[in-house]
Order: structure tokens, then sequence, then C-alpha cells
């Protein structure tokens, strides 16, 4: 029996140049229908001319150890995979919204075909072996970096060494899984 | 010439054009399926080469019942190491494009006057274009025809019309964008910097870029090399009126005013030798010219800088200094479109200047000097045309022939066709006007084109190729760093309902046509796998593997090598022979340029990542996010202006020149007050790119003001200057 595994993804936006190369490969690998994302990304201008700060990030479900759309999901569609995702059961899912409704983070949409979507963290291709989501294998500037924090591979302890962490909204208590380095 | 000027209208969609095109069924294009799988499996996967830009990654081509529905990067290919820019993965939104062009189409003029395209077989459509060449031909007339060319796939046009004797050729890819950089460093190194860039970057640690926004302008491995550079923490100084995604990584952004670089990198090139932080041993063994370089560069004191430019005696010397300190790990990006102010040798010779006295030529983090070809031969001979005229390019430095030279040389009646292959040369070259009226002068244009581009609709005959994913080109095999060789196939076969072919299949119609030698086109399968076996290798594993990489064990120099450079001299030369010897400063000085007119702001432009300029404004599955461009403006300027955030307005240029449609504001605080932003090939014309028409504005239409570069004919496009209409 193997271990459980944990998934997170760690985002250096040091790297970032919001190029939206992740988005585009995320909507052709998982056929996002037209309007829709499962990821996008922010881009923050702070201060005046000349005195400027600009951040590009790069986002998508969190993928909550405490989910609120799972807790507040009346089909059980939205549902732990055992694998740190939070997945969704298309049949089960009735298209209520209640998990829209409830998630932080705005990272879901209902799909046209009336089941609500989402970042799945690729996990048909973690399924089938592979160790990238659509968005990490694609992106050109190395930002973005699928991890397994149970795994003893060492890949987020390298990632994480000596950078300063940002999580979002942390106060709604949903122990979020994107961790952005700064 | 007037009866060719009346009779070439531009021909939008004609009734009779709607009224034939009905035959030809509708093109296939793949949205969003309903009832499509979350995440569809391959049946296959083909290896083929990008065509989104010209950078030419490699891309897996993923293949489901016949329908590409994924691209992705390929883990071996030199150029994409796996991964992809935005564009590349938006190859299928060119591939499905419902407005791609269908049939060969050929003008006709009605007994009343009227002009439309009908829509021709191949046969007839090639056998008008050999006929007209034939006459020219006959009346010693072939130097009258002009080959423009932007792309990969114009290499077997290259050999049909040398083969034929038609040598004139030009590219916007010279003098519209990259040729003085090229010029003016062969003129100080005896090499260009290439394409893909011979630029170490990945490990450089002190990177100056003048305008360069690396990060929006979006080529594959330039991205991923700077991202590494600004992980392992190289310092960047982005030089820029815009506060760029570059600008936002550095460690310090120098608002430069716009047009004033060449003064700030002469104050650079000041402090190096006057604070003798220049790398003395390399220049004493390697350059000559310094003693005029310093004498010439004696005016740029930091203080003198500051009052051309704006940026402060601080920044000047602190970045001159860290050069110095840094020394063979900085390094001065050249850039790459650098077509700005009609200084752009100039401007160029100064950075090529700045990186010699760095001594950072072959070394890590610094210039490299790509020689190496994977060197695939070729058992296909053939002969060029003997004894043929060819046109000599009025500016004495140019080593290709500027493509706004022919616009001039046309309109005087000095070129009488165009054979255009993939570049819409009307949203291209500026000076909107002057380009149509060169083409409205000609007695016959032919346009080979993927998409209803502006240009097919004032062409005589519109010859629609298929799409890099439906089709063989040629083996890409150039220098490059890590010396490759890679295959661009068909990942399915050309769409049904489309009467279009591949490019080698048209160039081997006209080569039938005029007779020439059947070896010239032998069939694509049997041409490549014959050239692949020069290597060992064959199409079937080619088709395979897609790509086969060499590594270049000699791209940085040994402690004690001796260096030769292919310059008059055999020196690197930090004062030009040639450029004296032609007349111009051997050293580079700096002149002004013309400054805003009260009430308008300087017009720049640039890059998004999502699009190859005016090519992919038409691609729905980029379009999605960056449908039209906005106009960058400073935040306060607007509001003393009276203008709003998100409004739409009209531009007008210096000149009167009103756009034909109108551009979105974005106010922001990331552009110096005294210019506008824009990214360039937004704004089409042609209503039948129904996706793309009126979407945004064009910078091109706004760029009126071309100045011209004395020495080898760059054209300038940066000394433009609008103002607003609701």
């Amino acid at each position: 029996m193997s271990r459980e595994r944990k998934y997170a993804m760690i985002i250096d936006t040091q790297r970032c140049v919001g190029c939206s190369a992740c988005v585009y490969a995320c909507k052709s690998e998982n056929n996002v229908p037209e309007g829709f994302c499962r990821d996008w990304v922010v881009s923050i201008t702070e201060g005046r001319y000349p005195n400027l700060t600009l951040t590009n990030r790069s986002e998508r479900c969190q993928h909550c150890e405490d989910a609120p759309c799972v807790s507040n999901c009346p089909t059980a569609a939205s549902h732990y995979a055992g694998d740190g995702t939070v997945q969704i059961d298309r049949d089960l899912c009735t298209g209520c919204k209640a998990c829209i409704a409830a998630c932080p983070y705005d990272a879901r949409y209902i799909h046209p075909g009336g089941f609500a979507d989402k970042c799945s963290f690729c996990n048909h291709r973690i399924q089938a072996g592979m160790t990238s989501t659509a968005c990490t294998q694609v992106c050109p500037t190395g930002t973005l970096n699928l991890v397994d924090l149970n795994s003893n591979d060492g890949k987020a302890e390298a990632l994480l060494k000596g950078r300063q962490v940002k999580q979002d909204k942390t106060h709604a208590g949903t122990k979020p899984k994107l961790f952005w380095l700064v | 010439m007037t009866a060719n000027t009346s009779r070439r209208e531009f021909l939008q969609i004609s009734s009779g054009f709607l009224a034939t095109s009905a035959i030809v069924g509708q093109v296939p294009f793949l949205g969003y399926a309903p009832n499509a799988e979350a995440a569809p499996v391959a049946d296959k996967i083909v290896p083929t080469t990008c065509e989104l830009c010209f950078w030419r990654c490699g891309v897996d081509a993923h293949v489901k019942d016949g329908k590409v529905f994924k691209l992705t990067g390929q883990m071996d290919h030199p150029l994409s190491n796996g991964h992809l820019c935005p564009r590349g993965t938006g190859g299928i939104g060119l591939l499905y494009d419902p407005d791609r062009l269908r049939t060969p189409l050929i003008r006709k003029t009605d007994a009343d006057g009227t002009q439309k395209f009908v829509e021709a077989s191949w046969e007839e459509a090639i056998a008008l274009i050999a006929k007209k060449y034939e006459e020219m031909t006959a009346a010693n007339e072939a130097d009258k025809i002009v080959f423009f060319s932007h792309g990969f796939g114009s290499s077997f046009f290259n050999r049909l019309f040398a083969a034929y004797g038609i040598l004139n050729h030009a590219h916007p890819s010279y003098a519209q964008c990259r040729g003085a950089r090229e010029e003016a460093f062969g003129m100080t190194f005896g090499h260009a910097v290439g394409s893909p860039e011979g630029l170490d970057i990945a490990n450089s640690e002190y990177l100056v870029l003048i305008g360069s926004h690396l990060g929006e302008n979006m080529h594959n491995t330039a991205v991923q090399d700077f991202s590494e550079a600004v992980s392992r923490g190289c310092k960047i100084i982005a030089v820029d009126p815009r506060f760029s995604v570059a600008a936002s990584k550095a460690e310090r952004w120098l608002p430069i005013k716009a047009s004033t670089d060449l003064a700030l990198l002469r104050a650079w090139i000041r402090i190096l030798i006057e604070e003798e932080l220049y790398d003395h041993e390399f220049v004493k063994a390697n350059c000559i010219g310094l003693e005029e370089l310093r004498a010439g560069v004696r005016d740029a004191t930091p203080e003198a800088t500051f009052a051309i430019t704006g940026i402060s005696v601080e920044d000047i010397l602190a970045v001159g200094r860290d050069l110095g300190r840094y020394g063979s790990k900085a390094l001065v990006h050249p850039g790459r479109h650098v077509s700005w102010y009609g200084d752009d040798t100039q401007r160029s010779r100064a950075i090529a200047i700045l990186n010699a006295l760095l001594g950072n030529y072959r070394m890590p983090g610094g210039l490299i000097h790509q020689t190496k070809k994977f060197g695939v031969g070729t058992p296909y001979k053939f002969t060029k045309k003997e004894g043929g005229h060819h046109y000599k390019s009025r500016f004495p430095l140019a080593s290709q022939t500027p493509a706004n030279e022919v616009v001039d040389e046309t309109k005087k009646g000095n070129f009488k066709s165009w054979f255009v292959y993939g570049t819409n040369l009307v949203q291209t070259l500026g000076h909107v006007d002057d380009t149509i009226e060169a083409i409205k002068a000609l007695d016959f244009l032919v346009v080979i084109d993927v998409l209803p581009m502006e240009i097919t609709g004032y062409a005589d005959v519109v010859l629609p190729e298929v799409t890099y994913l439906e089709r063989y080109d040629d083996l890409d095999d150039r220098v490059y760093r890590r010396p490759y060789v890679a295959l661009r196939q068909p990942a399915v076969p050309p769409l049904k309902g489309l009467n279009a072919k591949p490019g080698h299949e048209i160039a081997k119609l006209l080569a039938q046509a005029w007779k020439l030698d059947p070896g010239l086109f032998p069939p694509i399968e049997e041409y490549l796998d014959n050239r692949l076996k020069t290597v060992g290798s064959s199409l079937k594993q080619m088709s395979q593997v897609g790509v086969m990489v060499k590594e270049d064990p000699d791209i940085y120099r040994k402690p004690g090598e001796q260096l030769r450079f292919n310059t008059p001299t055999g020196k690197i030369e930090l004062s030009s022979t040639r450029l004296k010897a032609a007349g111009f400063d051997g050293v580079p000085q700096y002149t002004s340029h013309p400054e805003n007119p009260p009430g308008y702001l300087r017009l720049i432009y640039g890059r998004a990542p999502n699009h190859t300029f005016g090519r992919t404004s038409n691609n729905r599955f980029l379009g999605e996010l960056l449908s039209e461009n906005e106009l960058w403006i400073n935040r306060i300027t607007a509001l003393d202006l009276g203008l709003v955030d998100q409004e739409y307005v009209f531009l007008i240029n210096q000149e009167g020149k009103k756009s034909s449609s109108k551009v979105r504001l974005k106010l922001t605080e990331r552009i110096r007050p005294d210019a506008v932003y824009l990214v360039h090939g937004f704004g089409h014309t042609d209503p039948r790119l129904k996706w793309a028409f009126h979407r945004g504005v064009s910078a091109n239409e706004m760029i009126t003001q071309l100045t011209v570069d004395p020495i080898m004919g760059s054209t300038g496009m940066k000394n433009n200057f609008v103002t607003f209409a609701r």
C-alpha cells in the first residue's frame, strides 16, 4: 500500500511574466468551453509613476484541505479524492451552485453541460502516472510546480528554501494548497 | 498606369464571391463540442515545427479522430524544451479558423467595370501566373518582379525563383525589424546576432534591456532563459518609457524619454572608458579604435545625458559602473525589432561596442557566436538561372533590399509585379497609403496566404496555402548554440472542403508550368528522406522523433584562444572602417529626433505574449484572452486631457491620419506621461477576417512618418504622435 499523496502547487511569481500560456494549455487539455477558464492570471500594479511594482499571479482552485465547496455540496459531487485534490463527480452534480457561493477563491463556474467545473490538478494526467499538469508542463518560465507535500523527494523543500511564501485568504480557514513565492 | 490604378480596387466580399463560395463547404471550425470528453486521449501524437511565430519551436500535435485537439512543447527540441508560449498552444485556432482562404481566387472585371474575385482552379491560377511571368521575362522584365516573404515556408519559392531567374527578394524582417541590429553587429564583430539570438542570457549576472520587453515579447527559449536569469538573481536594468513586465523584474527601471536611447548608451561607453572599467586585456588583444571611441564619446557626460534622456545622473553612473563591475558577466541586450528612430544602426552599434568593452564575447552570460548547423546535406542539385539582374539597394551598407525601398521604386514604376508569400505588407510596412499606392501601381500581384489578410484583397491572384499543421516544409537546419535538425510534417491531412495546397506543391506547379528541371521539386517525402539519409536518419525515423540535436563544445572561448573577426581589420571595430568609408560616423553620435507637437503623445508599440502581431489576431482561440489592443496612457495625462478609463476613442496622428477603428483606453501608471503604447497587429480592416475586423486599432495605420536610417534603410516607426477624437 503506497502512502497517501497530498498534491499542492508552488508558484514562483518572480519567474512569472503573466503570459497566460497556463490558461491556454489548460483550456485545450481539459476541453474548457469558450468563455470559461479553470485557471487565470491576476496582474496587480501598485504605486505611482515612476515608483511601481507589478505582480503577475497564476491562480486556480486551491484544492483546500478544509474545502467549503465539499462541505456545502448537497449531493457529494464535490469530494476529496484522497490525493490532496478536490474533484467533482459530474454525474452527481446538479449544477445547484452551492459550491460556487461557498468558494472564497471564485475558482468554479457552471459548465454549459449543467455541472460545476474547475481545476482538477489534471487528475487524469496524475492517474496516468504523469508528474505534471498541463499548466506546469507548458509554463515557459518554470513558474508553476506541482508538488506532493507528503513526498520525500525534496522538491517542495527546494522550491520553498529561503523564499517568502504567501497564501491567499488564509483567514477563510480553508487550508488552501496554492503557495506563491514572492 | 491609370487603367491599372482604377482596376486594382480593394476587394472585400463581393456578392459574386459570396455566391460562388457557397460551392465550397464550411470549414469545420473546432469549437467546444458539448459531448466531448473532459480530457481527450490522443490516437496519435505527431511531432512537428510551430509556425505561430518565426522562432520555430518543436510541438507535439495531439490528434484524435482526425482532429488536432492539443499542441504541447516537444521535450527534446532545444527551442521548446517541453514548454510553449501561449501562441504555440493556439495553433488549433489557425488550423480551424473558419475564415481561411478556401480556393484560388482570380480578379476579374465585368463588362460594366465591376471588379470581383472569382474562384479558380489551381490550373487556371497557376497558368495565369506562369504566363504573366513568362511574358515579363520575354520582355526582359524579370528584374521588375519582387518576391516578398516572411517565414520558413518560403524556402521552396527561393529555390523556384533562383532557378527561374527572379532574383529580387525583400523581407520585412530586415528593414522593419532586425536589419539594423544585424548590420551593426556585423560591422563591429563581423557577424550578426542571429535568430534565435546568440545570447547567453541564462548565465548573465547583469542584463541591460534597451526597450526589449522579454516576457511580453514571447520567444519561448528567450523567455525561458530570461526567467532562469531572474530566478538566479541576475540584475535586470530595463530602459523603457513603459513599465514593462521585464521592468517589473528589474533592479532599476529607467523610464527614458523615447528616442534618446543612443545618448544613454554613449554615456555608458564614456563611463567604461573614462573610469577605466572596460576589459583592458580583451580590448587590447581584440579591438581597434579605442582612442577614436574615447574622443567620439567625450561629450556624453552624465549631466549632458540627463538633459537629453531624463535619466538621473545617479542612475547613469550607477549602471555604467555596475556594467564595469560585472564585466564579462554583464550583457547589453541587442533587442530584436529595432527599426525605431532612423538612428537604428548607430544605436545598435553602441550596444555592440558596449558588449565589446565588457569583454563578454563568447563568455558565460555574454554574446555567443553561433556557427554550427546540424548539417544535413542534400543529394539534389539545381541550377540557378545565370545572368539575371538583381536590384541593388540605394543604401550603401544594406545587405538586403529594404521593403520600403521596393515600395518607393514600385511607385516610380521600377517594379511591376510582387509575389508575396505569407506577409501582410499592408499592415506591416508603416505608411499604409504609400504601400497601397505602390500596390495600385503594380501590373500584377500574387499573394499566398492562409487567411484573407488585407493584402489578399489587392491581389490579382490569391493562392491559399494550408497551415503548418497540414504540410511538410523543408528541414529546419540552422545555426544555433545547440545545433539541431527538426521536421515539419502534417499532423492531419489538409482540411476537407478547402482547396488549399502546401507551399512545396504550389512551387512545384509553377516549376512544371515553366518546364524547369523536374529534379527541382521531387516528391516531398522522397526529398526529405534522401536529405535525412545524408546524416544517417530517414523520414520514417524523424517523423517519430521530430528533432535531432548535437552539442557545440566551442560556445565559450577558451583561455588564451586567438580570436579573429570577419571585419575589414580582423578585429572588433570600436570605430567602424566600413561606416567611415561610406561617409558615416565611425563612432556613434547622437542626433535629436522630432519632439511631441503640442497636444500630441508619442506612439510607441510592442507585443503581447498572446499574439504574433497581425498574423494571429484572427485566431479565436488566442483571441479569447486578448481580442483587441488597448491604448496605454499615463493616468495623470489622461485626466488632464479629460479622457476616461476604458472609453473608446479614435486616434489622429500628427499628419492628420485618423484611425479606421476606435481603441479602448487603459489609464495606467505604467507609462511616461509623454507617450502612449499599443500592442501591434490589431485593427484589421478586411471584413473577411470576421473575428479581427475592427477589433482594436492598427498601430501600423498611425505610423505615417517613417524615419529611414541612411546607413541601411531601416524604417524607424516610433517618430509618430497621436491625439484623440471621440
